[in-house]
């Protein structure tokens, strides 16, 4: 299983996915947009500015998604020592860190409309902007300690430290009395959104994930080069 | 129609400044993701052509090698 995700195997298949990536994308993404912004219904309370909902949840799903997922790899990459997973983590990080930005930028031009105010120190909301933070955090300790032997003990380090904000994102709005709506959507229980908007939120969440991925499959494509730049100076 | 798509309904400003703000941040990270990848297939081009015949025929046999070659040779 490991040696699936050593660079050698998984190149052949990671150079050639990109163009597939972003024709799908490409069509997912409109067929999101035209649902989102012409054919869904208004809120009966909201009016159209519910349509905010169509980029702000799924880029608040993407980056927490994103975040676990870069910590289950640095968890991998301490475990069976795989630098390769390291290297996924690394490669996982530039899009959730753009995802979150969207998430905060999008939930504050939302906030203004339907509470009267661009930005709360609001549970959810404040623990968002940690987890922009230790995105922040994650990518600059890549930057700064570059080709040093410990930088993926400190970036792994950062990311384990910043996954215990999540399951503080996911329940804020349970455990603390905010601002923020509580969770609309549910895998667990019934989910409080009508077909209507439902339908369009899941092409718009399918649009972000591919664009996730594609940016993904680019910066992995990116970093193991820089590997083998690395290796053919060595020769 | 169309009218009422921009305004909708006095919200237009909030809503089109989202769905902009979303879809120039992913161009953003496309084009400087794409602009990294080329870069770092370019050097490797360069680095690659500059060995000698025995540095080559070594680095050849890593089917990586091979295949970033035959991904950068449509640059």
């Amino acid at each position: 299983m490991i040696k699936f995700f050593k660079p050698n195997k998984i190149f052949a298949i990671t150079s050639r996915a990109p163009k597939y990536v972003l024709f799908l994308f490409i069509v997912v993404l409109s067929i999101g947009l035209t649902e989102a912004l012409i054919l869904s219904p208004e809120d009966y309370k909201q009016s159209h500015a519910v349509r905010i909902m169509y980029v702000h949840v799924p880029a608040a799903w993407i980056a927490l998604g994103t975040f676990s997922s870069l910590t289950l790899f640095s968890i991998g990459s301490f475990v069976f020592k795989n630098k390769y997973f390291s290297l996924i983590s690394k490669s996982l990080a530039p899009s959730g860190f753009v995802f979150n930005i969207i998430a905060l930028i999008t939930g504050s031009i939302w906030g203004k409309p339907t509470w009267g105010t661009w930005w709360a120190w609001d549970a959810r909301i404040t623990s968002m902007l940690i987890l922009a933070l230790f995105y922040a955090m994650y990518l600059l300790a890549w930057r700064i300690y570059e080709g040093k032997e410990h930088v993926v003990k400190i970036t792994s380090m950062i990311a384990i430290l910043g996954a215990i904000n999540v399951p503080i994102i996911k329940f804020s709005v349970d455990w603390w009395n905010t601002l923020h709506q509580s969770s609309s959507v549910n895998i667990l229980s019934d989910t409080s959104i009508h077909i209507s908007m439902l339908i369009p939120l899941g092409i718009m969440t399918a649009a972000f994930a591919l664009f996730s991925l594609l940016i993904f499959l680019m910066k992995y494509n990116t970093e193991l080069i820089k590997i083998k730049n690395k290796g053919l100076d060595r020769l | 129609m169309i009218n009422e798509i921009i305004s909708m309904n006095g919200y237009g400003l909030y809503v089109w400044s989202s769905f902009a703000f979303t879809l120039i941040s992913f161009a953003l990270l496309y084009f400087v993701t794409k602009l990294q990848l080329s870069k770092e297939q370019s050097k490797f081009v360069s680095k690659f052509g500059s060995l000698n015949v025995d540095k080559t025929r070594v680095a050849r046999l890593q089917s990586s090698n091979k295949e970033i070659l035959s991904s950068t040779s449509k640059i």
